[in-house]
């Protein structure tokens, strides 16, 4: 479960001054949903997906992930939350299973425990055969395999994916679609951001169009066709951007 | 505090820098080359240098001296000269180093000489080259010779004894031991290179686990996991301090055993200040004395390098602040070496030069235990407070994701 209450996270800039990069963000997203962040670059959603992963600390406001509070218990969160983002990097010199090995051993979990997931998750994943091979010298849909790994090596409850997609092949996009599928399927919470209109559609339950870091629409696709009186999302999300 | 988070992110930092190849050559291969390279290299070649410079029989120019045949026949008798004809722009040749010197004879040498008067003969040479040196030594040494000749005979002729010119002698006697004299000569040059190979040894891996983690984009990887930002720096900064020693400690043992192997080669073969220098004995005692001293340094270079490389963006910009830093550290390192620059309590305060200072004392054999201790407090002091900060900075998003 996530619940943001009235998130706000402001940055100093030299020319600007202080920038709302979030204005009292409140959404919530329950077991076996997705609920999808839609916004242009800029938008805030990485921002305020980086605070329900406490890699962000909030100005105001907080929000409950997993049932812990992300100001009150940040390491609590990290330890349910999996994050997964074009921004998140593998660490090219280690290989495949000591990339997943070092995350596991991070969220505490024993060298049974945590060689029996590796072996599960490899299996699904079909990674067997780049185990062993540095991240440098993988393709771009075996790195993505691995990055999901790494998110799921502590079996998180949450899963919170930003712009997961952005820079990959048609291929590779597929596998990590299918992989947010599966994750909701498997119970688990999931918060996606993208600014691509036909992965909204085909992938998320509830829908929050983020602009100028603020909340401006939120519903199932459904909701939202009904309440602006448009079919087409991408006509939806101008209308609610540039009303 | 978790020292197994600590631990796990220590090893990861571990396994991940020695498949570097960068951080292997800085931390390895450099402190192992280096060393010997300067100590055995650079002491074959000065020697050698020395050497072919005394071999040269070095050209010299006799200005004047047309009406004193006797000694113009005497210079040119000489064989470890070679004379050749004069000419009026001889201090040009010298500075060209077409000849290495020139002695000009006063008019009238021979019948002063013989008359008793007094004289002066003017060598010129080029002050500062070896050959020239040499050559101007050569000729200086034919004048004295002269005149000594010339008084024994005189007093001779008149039935005096030659103390009479000479009642007594002086004589500079060395009572210190050779390695102190060595530790004096050269000393100054093993804490330099301890402290800068420890500053280099710890320079890449500070960048690379920091900035250039920036620019792979692992840093958001890393912040995703449940451990703490403390942690995650304290594992890195020991993995930047392991470089650090690991460089530090092979450049010490680097060059211990070149001053052995070099003292073995050259002694005998050298003289003067270069044998003098070959007498330096880096004892046990003082490598530990050394290794211990150099511990809280490291600790200041690691943590100081990792906190600046840290508010970096990138890799090059991490290099654009740490190229500086080098100068800041080298000249306090370079100052210990500069005659007169002594340890005392005021510089027992400054860091880098007092490391430097002490390690030279105690590499001639000499150790200030009231100064080490104060030189041993002050770095621990300043390389808490350097840690504190790159912990700081570590939990500074504006930091951490500066854009």
């Amino acid at each position: 479960m996530i619940e943001a209450k009235q998130l706000v996270k402001r940055f100093r800039d030299k020319k600007r001054g202080e920038v709302r990069a979030v204005d009292h963000v409140s959404f919530s997203c329950r077991p076996g949903e997705i609920y999808g962040l839609l916004g242009a670059n800029g938008a805030g959603k990485t921002t305020t997906l980086r605070m329900l992963a406490t890699i962000l600390e909030p100005s105001e406001g907080t929000a409950i992930v997993a049932g812990f509070d992300v100001r009150k218990d940040p390491q609590k969160v990290r330890s349910c939350v999996g994050f997964l983002s074009t921004a998140t990097a593998l660490y090219g010199r280690l290989t495949a299973i000591e990339m997943v090995q070092y995350f596991g051993r991070l969220h505490g979990l024993d060298e049974p425990t945590l060689a029996r997931r590796i072996d599960a998750i490899f299996e699904r994943l079909e990674m067997n055969e780049f185990r062993d091979r540095r991240c440098d010298n993988l393709s771009t849909g075996m790195k993505q395999k691995v990055s999901i790994a790494r998110t799921l090596v502590h079996d998180p409850s949450v899963m919170v994916f930003d712009e997961p997609t952005v820079g990959l092949d048609v291929m590779a996009a597929r596998t990590i679609a299918g992989f947010i599928r599966e994750c909701r399927d498997q119970g688990k919470t999931v918060v996606f951001s993208t600014h691509v209109m036909s992965e909204v559609e085909k992938l998320c339950d509830h829908i929050g169009i983020i602009h100028g870091g603020k909340l401006l629409a939120e519903g199932t696709l459904a909701d939202l066709r009904r309440t602006f009186g448009m079919q087409d999302l991408e006509d939806i999300f101008v209308k609610v951007v540039e009303p | 505090m978790s020292l197994r988070n600590i631990g796990i992110v220590y090893r990861k930092e571990l396994t991940d820098s020695l498949r570097d190849r960068r951080t292997v050559i800085s931390m390895v291969a450099v402190p192992l080359l280096l060393m010997p390279l300067i100590t055995i290299g650079g002491g074959v070649l000065l020697i050698r240098q020395v050497g072919q410079a005394e071999q040269e029989v070095p050209k010299v120019m006799v200005l004047g001296g047309e009406d004193s045949p006797n000694v113009r026949a005497e210079i040119e008798k000489l064989t470890d000269v070679q004379i050749v004809p004069s000419k009026p722009d001889y201090s040009e040749e010298i500075s060209n180093k077409e000849i290495r010197a020139a002695v000009e004879i006063p008019n009238g040498f021979d019948t002063a000489l013989a008359g008793g008067e007094s004289m002066t003969v003017k060598i010129y040479m080029y002050e500062g080259d070896l050959k020239s040196g040499f050559g101007a030594d050569r000729l200086q040494k034919f004048f004295r010779d002269l005149r000594d000749r010339t008084i024994r005979e005189e007093l001779k002729a008149r039935q005096l004894p030659e103390t009479l010119v000479r009642p007594f002698d002086i004589e500079q006697q060395n009572v210190a031991p050779p390695e102190k004299v060595g530790g004096a000569v050269l000393g100054g040059l093993v804490p330099y290179f301890v402290i800068l190979l420890c500053l280099t040894g710890a320079m890449y891996p500070a960048m690379d686990l920091t900035a250039g983690e920036k620019e792979r984009g692992t840093i958001e990887t890393i912040l995703c996991s449940p451990v703490s930002r403390t942690h995650l720096v304290l594992g890195k900064f020991l993995m930047v301090l392991t470089a650090s020693l690991a460089t530090g400690a092979l450049s010490i043992f680097s060059m211990a055993v070149s001053f052995g192997v070099g003292k073995h080669l050259l002694l005998g073969v050298a003289d003067g200040a270069v044998d003098a220098a070959l007498q330096i004995t880096i004892s046990g005692k003082a490598i530990v004395s050394i290794f211990l001293l150099v511990v809280p340094l490291a600790v200041f270079f690691s943590a100081a390098l990792l906190a600046i490389s840290l508010f970096a963006k990138s890799f090059k910009e991490a290099q654009s602040y740490l190229s500086p830093l080098m100068i800041v550290i080298v000249l306090p390192a370079v100052a210990a070496m500069l005659p007169g620059v002594e340890l005392s309590t005021p510089l027992s305060l400054v860091p880098v030069l007092n490391t430097s200072l002490v390690s030279k004392e105690i590499i001639a054999g000499t150790y200030h235990w009231n100064y080490i201790a104060l030189i041993f407090v002050s770095s621990c002091v300043y390389a808490t407070a350097a840690l504190w900060i790159a912990v700081k900075m570590f939990q500074r998003e504006d930091v951490l994701f500066r854009s």
